[in-house]
């Protein structure tokens, strides 16, 4: 059995499993699932600055900062006692084009080529770690929600807006990846 | 008199929480702090997902922008349904929370900040890899330097709160 749980996981298991979490929110104390919002709880609690947006009592909010402090230690766990044993099966193509990037070590989940504590200070690494976290942080705010909140959240609760926001997800990936990425990967 | 401001007051909190469109829903019971435990439990078994599904893997995202893959399609699109039939179920059962209480939901608004702030986090999730429970995980996994990209989200959202009104929404 362990075995099994060792390997990973298809999608056709993940995936309803994540999609149960929205009634398991829901039913435990009538939370709306959303992961980004703990950014702005994070912001509210530490650095208001007396901006109206951070106004809030985000002691309510709580929950929200146990649930991604949750995630944290099931990462820690995952790692520690249900590693997969294999590095990831991707797809060759793709495995090929990161090859003329010098990217080729594919055990981590993370590429640890690009993404360490060595490479924070080079100009794509500082791109990648601040830059990209920036927008994260900032576009998911601006669109009112991350991947869980309008992609998952939202669609699952048929919000048109959520759907828009989903799709300029999409394209903002695929440009990034397919077009600005090959650049970055380059310097 | 005095009602009306508190009323008043509660009506604002409520808006600025709305803006969010995520941090609404109130539960009217006050709990004791370790009613929030529950909550790490449903986000551990979430991470122990993200992790095991690989959907905290840079590559994969990468596979899924170049569609090289079907695989993280499939969790998305079968998350979605999954969430929809539950969200159909506890709608047409009025199933209640574990405390008694009724599920409410509030329809989000829309406005040109799920397409400008949506195409934005596009090009960061296409760099990092990674939306923001991810980065969550990737840390507890033991990129250590991934708190650089939660510290500098963390800063996103801040400049974005910071300069909101001047934005177009």
């Amino acid at each position: 059995m362990l075995e099994i749980i060792k390997q990973p996981w298809p999608w056709y298991v993940a995936g309803p499993l994540i999609g149960l979490t929205v009634p398991a929110l829901l039913i435990l104390g009538n939370k709306s699932f959303g992961i980004s919002s703990s950014l702005r709880h994070v912001c509210a609690m530490c650095v208001p600055a007396k901006i109206p947006f951070f106004q809030y009592d985000w002691k309510k909010e709580l929950w929200n900062m146990f649930f991604v402090l949750g995630i944290f230690l099931g990462g820690m766990i995952a790692v520690t006692f249900l590693a997969n044993t294999e590095p990831v099966q991707l797809n060759p193509s793709l495995v090929k084009e990161l090859s003329i990037y010098g990217v080729t070590d594919f055990s981590s989940l993370v590429p640890v080529e690009l993404v360490s504590w060595n490479k924070l200070l080079t100009l794509p690494g500082l791109i990648m770690m601040v830059g990209g976290g920036f927008l994260v942080g900032f576009g998911a705010r601006y669109a009112g929600g991350c991947t869980s909140g309008h992609a998952i959240m939202g669609l699952a609760t048929l919000q048109w807006p959520s759907l828009v926001a989903t799709v300029c997800f999409m394209i903002g990936g695929f440009v990034m990846a397919n077009w600005i990425l090959p650049f970055i990967l380059m310097m | 008199m005095a009602n009306s401001s508190v009323e008043q007051t509660a009506q604002s909190e409520h808006d600025i929480r709305a803006t969010d469109s995520i941090c609404i829903n109130e539960s009217q019971k006050q709990h004791k702090w370790y009613y929030n435990l529950k909550y790490l439990v449903v986000g551990l078994l979430f991470g122990v997902l993200f992790v095991k599904a690989e959907v905290i893997s840079w590559f994969r995202i990468q596979e899924m922008f170049r569609l090289q893959s079907f695989h993280m399609y499939g969790i998305i699109g079968s998350a979605v349904l999954v969430g929809m039939i539950s969200v159909w179920l506890i709608k047409r059962y009025r199933i209640k929370t574990i405390s008694g209480e009724a599920i409410t939901f509030t329809d989000k608004k829309f406005n040109k900040g799920q397409i400008y702030g949506g195409l934005l986090f596009g090009l960061g999730w296409g760099l990092t890899g990674a939306c923001p429970g991810p980065l969550f995980a990737q840390i507890g996994m033991g990129a250590t330097v991934v708190i650089v990209t939660l510290i500098s989200a963390v800063a996103g959202t801040w400049v974005y709160g910071r300069f909101r009104d001047q934005l177009p929404h």
